[in-house]
């Protein structure tokens, strides 16, 4: 691979807890980065012994197959040793375990922690009692950066550029990190951004994020180049979000009737894992030409490897190892 | 009743003192003569024949003499009266009421009568209880308020959550006005607010943190004000930290209903803001609001809408504390900063010393039918000698409580009590540091 001016000590902060903040170069430098490894990912036997001796801890508090091996291929790719601790939901009884497990895991000196849970604010939390780099790899409904940042790539290398575009984010947005991690960085990139929802599912004064919000799907999704969709997080719900999945998919559920509205080369994306026949239609998200969701995984690993290895090395050279 | 009788008190002599009794607006320069646990005499001209030779002398050297604070709301976590006590009287707090969700709750006699017994053992602040408005907290079938209140319980109140059944809370108050007794409900409707940790709007939406709407506080000052009239009960709201609020409970009073309400010091000092970056110490219930309800709580405290300061003192250990944000308990400890915090209104210039100083003496004093709060001849000595400019700030290890959870955490603040004297006895003494 190329060798470019990536400089890991450029990188502002010792963790990755979330895009709120962060400013465009620093967006682009971790972009650009993934960049250069997504080449490498697609050669055979593409690795690099960039972390090698390095530890990677995964703690996922909730459930994830994708997210958990994203972080693990990703680790393994630059040579680090990847762990994935267990943590059964049934003997974790939240908030004063996290504590006593960050505790214990940071005696073992790991050089990064990839941590998802179920309440907001916790890998903040995790970041204030650890010495090593914390990955915010979800927290409760705030932040899901590294989905942002390969959701960023994946519309950069299909568009060309996120300046300018129109992006609409559709679904649960109350419930959701990646609509908060998304409004964050599209528009510190110069998009613009647009909610479609009904309004039990956008939260209060989300205007106030810089964000247009549309309660209907046509209106909202009119001329836009980027369609995302969100995932319904039936398990976050409590009742009476709305009434039953065939009233939302019928509002707003994506067809080709409703994504008509939108631009003729519209990318349709979605985080995954999709509920099919709920917020999209299957044969949208099997549309080669327009659905961008494999590829979204694809930059998933190339975009965790940059985040890994920027916040390893940046905390290597200010602890002048 | 006291148990600390060893050396008789004598008589003591505080000279050279700005004698401030927010209940008569006296604001002098002169002296205070107590004997044994109770005040003899004040004012100006007390000492211009001298200083009785007998007296021990306390030269306050110009700073303000006051009534001690009256703190209508306090918490007390276990049975830890030793350390609730320090910590009031190390913020001129020299008596407090305390809420019944004691362990065991106080809805029984009996534990009224512990909970005296056990203050008075712990010789320092005076501790008055709340009673259970209904058994156990649960809401269902009412305390036996009359007894109760014979027993010492000031007022009723379920701690901090409101009656929830409409119908119960208006049995509670028609019956309660039989004895005269009043009703001191914390005004938060609780379906809206059950599942949410902060105040609803954009920095709840930003941290990801399911918010409570103002609309929680509002619903329930509205219905209780319309039971409360109904009824002809007596009625306090806690913590009033909504401007709508406010402007209901201001039309009630102006209606003639029977209604008080207080707020706390976080409410008018501190918005939503301070949550921050999921600040557990930040987390209260109510739940700080937005800038433009501070405001109104500021308005409400000049205009006379809100009738008493308390601290909300609610202790809670690390391991409550250091939790992520949602999974936190909410409240915030009180006593030490609730002289300088409402000082801020003074130095603001908001109010005036002795309008401020009434909010946190006589008036909750007069709301609780306490003999306390104010200067005169004959009633106990609980006095406080306090400099109202002195600075500091508010960290950890300034505070005497065990648990250190102050949402004012890093502020400076201007004002400190130097000393508090309760019955006659000085019992906390501010060092030079």
């Amino acid at each position: 691979m190329s060798e470019s001016a990536f400089d890991p000590t450029d990188f502002p902060d010792p963790h990755l807890l979330g895009i709120e903040g962060l400013a465009p170069p620093y967006i682009s430098m971790l972009l650009d980065r993934a960049n250069e490894f997504v080449e490498l990912n697609r050669t055979v036997g593409g690795k690099l012994d960039t972390l090698a001796g390095r530890t990677v801890m995964n703690l996922f508090y909730e459930a994830s197959t994708r997210t958990r091996t994203s972080f693990e291929l990703a680790g393994k790719r630059l040579g680090a040793d990847v762990i994935n601790m267990e943590v059964s939901t049934s003997s974790i009884k939240k908030g004063e375990t996290l504590i006593d497990t960050a505790m214990t895991l940071n005696a073992m000196h790991p050089d990064a922690l990839v941590i998802r849970h179920g309440s907001s604010g916790a890998a903040k939390l995790l970041s204030e009692k650890v010495n090593c780099a914390v990955l915010n790899a979800g927290d409760g409904r705030h932040e899901h950066p590294t989905q942002a940042l390969l959701d960023a790539l994946t519309i950069r290398r299909r568009k060309g550029r996120i300046d300018g575009l129109q992006v609409a984010i559709c679904g649960d947005i109350v419930h959701s990190r990646v609509a908060r991690s998304n409004i964050h960085l599209l528009n510190t990139m110069g998009a613009r951004v647009r909610l479609i929802a009904p309004k039990t599912l956008i939260p209060t004064e989300a205007e106030r994020l810089g964000v247009e919000v549309f309660h209907d799907m046509r209106a909202g999704l009119w001329d836009c180049d980027i369609v995302m969709m969100l995932r319904l997080q039936s398990e976050r719900m409590q009742t009476n979000f709305f009434p039953t999945l065939r009233e939302y998919y019928h509002f707003f559920g994506l067809d080709y009737a409703k994504l008509s509205a939108a631009k003729d080369d519209a990318l349709i994306m979605h985080p995954g894992p999709m509920n099919r026949g709920v917020e999209i239609a299957s044969d949208v998200a099997d549309d080669i030409g327009r659905s961008a969701i494999r590829e979204q995984v694809e930059m998933g690993v190339a975009v965790r490897m940059a985040c890994l290895e920027t916040l390893v090395k940046r905390q290597e050279a200010e602890n002048g190892r | 009743m006291s148990v600390k009788l060893a050396s008789p008190l004598g008589r003591v002599a505080y000279v050279n003192a700005r004698l401030l009794d927010p209940a008569t607006g006296l604001d002098a320069i002169g002296g205070l003569l107590s004997d044994g646990e109770a005040i003899v005499a004040f004012g100006p001209g007390l000492f211009k024949d001298g200083v009785p030779e007998d007296a021990k002398i306390v030269d306050c050297a110009g700073l303000c003499l006051a009534p001690g604070l009256v703190d209508m709301r306090i918490q007390i976590s276990g049975k830890d009266f030793e350390n609730v006590g320090a910590s009031a009287v190390a913020g001129g707090v020299t008596a407090a009421v305390c809420l019944p969700s004691t362990t065991p709750v106080i809805d029984d006699r009996a534990v009224v009568e512990f909970v005296a017994r056990a203050a008075r053992k712990a010789g320092l602040v005076k501790i008055y209880p709340y009673g259970a408005v209904t058994k156990g907290l649960e809401g269902k079938e009412l305390a036996e308020m009359g007894l109760l209140a014979m027993s010492g319980a000031v007022a009723f109140t379920d701690g901090d959550k409101a009656v929830e059944n409409a119908n119960t809370l208006a049995q509670a108050f028609s019956y309660a006005s039989t004895f005269g007794l009043m009703i001191v409900e914390h005004p938060e409707e609780p379906a809206l607010a059950d599942a949410g940790c902060m105040n609803d709007g954009e920095t709840a939406t930003r941290l990801g943190l399911t918010g409570i709407p103002k609309e929680a506080e509002i619903i329930m000052v509205e219905r209780d004000l319309r039971l409360a009239a109904m009824t002809g009960g007596r009625l306090h709201f806690s913590h009033v930290s909504t401007a709508e609020s406010l402007d209901l409970i201001r039309a009630a009073k102006d209606r003639g209903v029977s209604v008080t309400c207080d707020t706390a010091p976080p409410y008018f000092a501190l918005n939503e803001t301070a949550v921050g970056d999921y600040r557990t110490f930040a987390k209260l219930s109510p739940p700080l609001r937005s800038e433009a309800d501070r405001e109104a709580v500021v308005a409400g405290l000049k205009d006379g809408a809100i009738d008493a300061i308390a601290s909300d003192h609610a202790p809670r250990s690390e391991d409550m504390k250091r939790l992520p944000f949602a999974d936190a308990q909410a409240g915030g400890v009180g006593m030490e900063t609730l002289l300088p915090i409402t000082l801020e209104l003074v130095h603001n210039g908001h109010l005036g010393l002795l309008e401020a100083l009434g909010l946190i003496t006589c008036q909750p004093a007069e709301l609780l039918g306490l003999e306390a709060g104010r200067l005169k001849p004959g009633a106990p000595a609980d006095l406080i000698l306090f400099d109202p400019d002195r600075g500091w700030q508010v960290t950890e290890n300034k505070l005497v409580s065990k648990a250190k959870n102050t949402p004012f955490d890093g502020r400076p603040v201007q004002g400190r009590v130097m000393r508090t004297v309760i019955d006659g006895r000085t019992v906390f003494e501010m060092g030079d540091a």
